[in-house]
């Protein structure tokens, strides 16, 4: 991989707010039923074949983008001790809002109590618009036009019925509300983003299900641009992989983010943590950012950790954290994400069917 | 098509906001100005904490038009911990037994979604039996 | 003030009338309500309904009674109270007799229920209860009973089958009403075996739903022509009272306060205690109602109601006889139409005319109807004029 393409110097590349910028508060989502991947494997391939995953999480009938986020941001909000009035920002990155026009983060917004004064907004870049919202609100806080601003990556990931993406396609996210540097459990020390056009994965408008380019969603895909998004940000930060106690890239399958973390030099124990896509699946645009949720239950101050999204179509958000040490006040003030992970009820291909509405009634 | 309607409520249905009576301290929900207890005026906005228990509940096969597609559903009155009930749907059960007594917290859920898959979406308090973890 | 007899009455056989309409239930029940009054002429038509807006898409039912059942011109408006309507209008009529301004009044329960499908059905009956609060979180008037029940069975530490009595003797008694829409005895055996619908609710908690109509005619005695050729019953106690719509809003769900208060007003305008009924038609919607009005209403402590009914004080021969012609239960419950259903029934016990449920020798009725959990309370005293 050349970093010469990125066709820039390397400081300048690099996003990085006047006033320095923290996560205050975090929060986890994941819904509670379970579909073990074999049970797709059993009505589709006859049990034949690999399993990308162990299972996946399912929304339950009654939850969606909205209602998920909400919760997640209820828990941020513990942890940041903060008056949801003093939020500038409520923005929601997905590719399953509930409306295809009319924002998620309005109703997000009012819940949780937020409203009026704020931005709110919903964020599309499929896998990567969690962390899209996550770099805006970098610069809210970091131009100093807001104290403290909430992004969330969140999906209800979808997936063609017998399709390779219905093994994965699972559901959850996280949310973090940013503020000023002094305040926060993890200061985010820079970021960086990667991005070309790469049509890897897309779904048109009126479609229910998206396609995908098979094995193209690979190596010119996910690969190319995590890889040089994570190279760029430590080349110009000055960091290599030693310098990072925990790593956490966009996880779809098991297997990717095993790959990418040893083609840039890291060790399996330090990207474990974040590691959720076996019992999870694939939380598209909260995969990354439930990883660093993760992480950040059990991280101790001074460790550093460095998150690479990637959304199809396609681009990279690589960032690099410092915890602090107001991670140990904070983070029993709300559930873990091992806590939603833990509960775990799970459902045979029938059950999915009708929770995920893709029963014809 | 009802917007209206539930536009009005969409505070005291996502997150539970009620009211406290400046005069005798009681708490209420829903909100209806005039405290019922020493029925003088009672605007003071007040956001339950969501956690109370289980007072009683019904499991129910036959839906009204609008619930069909959640059915079997469980309905309860629950005991908020500020003293009033409330009447809503208890949800993540599974088929977990009930018991009146046992802990709930409020969670914001979708409750109905009008005009089928062409109306609003209405969101609105559910509980669920408390979720074990550090908090 | 002036005394207030029922001069006629009149009831369908209450069940699913596929063929007839709203209308044409209306006009059997006013013609042969006039009938029995010796022809008397209203001058009011007060009509209890409560669905027809919604199952029938039909509103102001008193142009279109008075106009189809040969009562053109009459004044005529639609009195609604939930299941408590019936009673409600019989109010509305009391009043208007008593009050010297109307000499002849006709109250008129009709209900067409059996037009729409079950969920819509369902959805029309929620509408009684708090509609932001209640049914927008998908409860319906049996989902409330069922609440009431589980409590009770908790607070009491009973067993579900201690409601067994109720829709037992309700059962036992339709068999012999002519009107009733289940006209079969069930064993214990039956009620303990049946399908469970709300939990704890059986099929057998639960009256039927169904199509109905049943009039009165409400005069001074003065009025009414010498050769009607059956007894009279006079109205000496008459009350309405009104709880919380929400069953949640209340300190004490199982109380049912305004069914007692109401017993205790009619009855102390009638100078008689309770005890002094020979039957109580109570409202049995629910078999968890009809053990809680019997509690509020003194002749059972909390959580006693049920002994009543395994000790046969409630049968026709007991202590405190109820639903003597079938109830809702067992007659059917044609929401509301109900309460003059009621009152009709009462009324034929006083008159004599129970057929081989008559109560030998009764001279006094209390005859209670709710709407939703006693959300509202309609009490009246019958009397025997003798």
């Amino acid at each position: 991989m050349d970093v010469e393409e990125t066709n820039s110097d390397q400081e300048s590349i690099l996003l990085k707010p006047e006033l320095p910028v923290g996560i205050i508060g975090y929060g986890a989502y994941v819904p509670r039923y379970r579909l073990p991947a074999s049970e797709v494997a059993r009505i589709w391939t006859g049990g034949k074949g690999g399993l990308p995953v162990k299972e996946k999480s399912v929304p339950g009938i009654d939850e969606d983008v909205a209602t998920m986020s909400i919760e997640a941001a209820r828990n941020a909000l513990a942890r940041a001790g903060i008056d949801p009035g003093q939020l500038r920002a409520v923005w929601v990155g997905s590719e399953s809002h509930p409306y295809a026009v009319k924002p998620t983060s309005t109703i997000v917004a009012e819940a949780i109590g937020a409203v009026p004064h704020v931005q709110a907004a919903d964020w599309e870049f499929a896998c990567k618009a969690g962390t899209e919202a996550l770099v805006a609100a970098m610069g809210m806080v970091g131009s100093k036009m807001a104290r403290y601003a909430l992004a969330i990556g969140m999906d209800t990931a979808q997936g063609r019925p017998g399709d390779a993406l219905e093994y994965t396609a699972g559901a959850g996210g996280a949310a973090y509300i940013l503020g000023p540097a002094e305040e926060s459990l993890a200061e985010i020390e820079y970021a960086y983003s990667y991005v070309t056009d790469t049509p890897d994965f897309w779904r048109r408008p009126e479609q229910k299900y998206p396609e995908h380019g098979q094995r193209f969603t690979g190596e010119p895909a996910y690969f190319k641009h995590i890889t040089a998004a994570a190279q760029a940000l430590m080349e110009a930060s000055h960091t290599g992989p030693e310098d990072y106690r925990y790593a956490v890239f966009h996880q779809p399958n098991t297997k990717f983010p095993q790959r990418v973390a040893a083609q840039l030099g890291f060790k399996p124990e330090q990207i474990q943590a974040g590691l959720l896509v076996p019992v999870i699946g694939n939380t598209y645009a909260g995969a990354a950012l439930i990883g660093l949720s993760a992480v950040l239950d059990q991280a101790v101050e001074g460790d550093r950790i460095l998150m690479v999204s990637y959304g199809s179509g396609a681009g990279s958000d690589a960032f690099a954290l410092r915890v602090t040490a107001a991670i140990e006040s904070r983070r029993n003030l709300a559930l873990k994400t091992a806590d939603y992970i833990a509960r775990r009820t799970q459902i045979d291909y029938a059950t999915y069917v009708r929770y995920r509405g893709k029963l014809a009634v | 098509m009802e917007v209206p309607r539930h536009w009005r409520l969409r505070q005291q249905r996502y997150a539970l906001v009620g009211e406290v009576c400046p005069h005798c301290d009681a708490k209420l929900f829903p909100p209806r100005d005039v405290c019922p207890h020493c029925g003088q005026e009672a605007r003071t906005r007040f956001t339950f904490s969501g956690r109370g228990e289980v007072y009683s509940y019904t499991h129910m096969s036959d839906a009204p038009a609008g619930f069909e597609q959640n059915a079997p559903y469980t309905v309860a009155l629950v005991k908020l911990e500020e003293g009033p009930l409330v009447t809503a749907q208890l949800t993540d059960l599974d088929g977990k037994p009930v018991e009146i007594g046992m802990p709930v917290e409020m969670v914001t859920r979708r409750i109905r979604s009008d005009d089928g898959e062409k109306g609003i979406l209405v969101y609105g308090y559910k509980f669920r039996p408390v979720l074990a973890g550090p908090r | 003030m002036s005394d207030v007899v029922i001069a006629g009455v009149s009831q369908t056989p209450v069940g699913e009338h596929w063929d007839w309409s709203l209308r044409n239930l209306a006009a059997q029940a006013v013609q042969a309500g006039r009938r029995d009054a010796g022809g008397l002429m209203p001058q009011v038509v007060y009509i209890a309904n409560v669905l027809a807006s919604t199952v029938s898409h039909q509103a102001n039912l008193g142009s279109l009674v008075a106009s189809n059942a040969g009562l053109a011109g009459v004044e005529g408006v639609t009195v609604e109270a939930a299941g408590a309507s019936g009673g409600a209008a019989a109010r509305m009529a009391f009043l208007a007799v008593s009050s010297g301004i109307v000499d002849v009044a006709m109250v008129l329960g009709v209900e067409k229920f059996t037009d729409q499908a079950y969920a819509e059905a369902e959805t029309a009956l929620a509408q009684t209860m708090d509609a932001d609060y209640e049914s927008m979180q998908g409860a319906t008037p049996t989902s409330q009973a069922a609440l009431l029940m589980q409590r009770y069975l908790h607070d009491y530490n009973v067993q579900h089958d201690c409601f067994a009595g109720f829709p037992l003797n309700a059962h036992a008694n339709a068999a012999h009403n002519p009107n009733a829409f289940f006209r079969k005895p069930i064993s214990r055996q039956v009620y303990e075996q049946a399908e469970t619908v709300n939990e704890p609710f059986n099929i057998f908690d639960a009256a039927p739903y169904a199509d109905g109509a049943a009039a009165l005619i409400l005069t001074r005695s003065d009025i009414v022509p010498k050769d009607v050729g059956h007894g009279l019953v006079r109205i000496t106690g008459s009350s309405i009272v009104t709880d919380t719509l929400a069953l949640h809003d209340r300190t004490d769900p199982l109380a049912f306060q305004a069914a007692g208060f109401s017993i205790e007003r009619a009855c102390s305008q009638a100078g008689i205690l309770p005890q002094d009924a020979d039957l109580f038609e109570l409202d049995d919607a629910f078999s968890i109602y009809a053990a809680l009005s019997l509690e509020a209403a003194g002749f059972a402590r909390g959580g006693e109601a049920w002994r009543l009914a395994e000790q046969g004080q409630i049968a026709l021969g007991g202590s405190v006889p109820i639903s003597t012609m079938g109830g809702s239960k067992g007659r059917g419950n044609p929401v509301g139409a109900t309460g003059v259903y009621q009152l009709v029934e009462a009324a034929l016990q006083l008159r004599g005319e129970a057929g081989k449920n008559q109560i030998p020798g009764a001279r006094r009725a209390l005859v209670q109807s709710l709407g939703g959990p006693a959300s509202t309370a309609v009490t009246h005293v019958l009397e025997k004029l003798i």
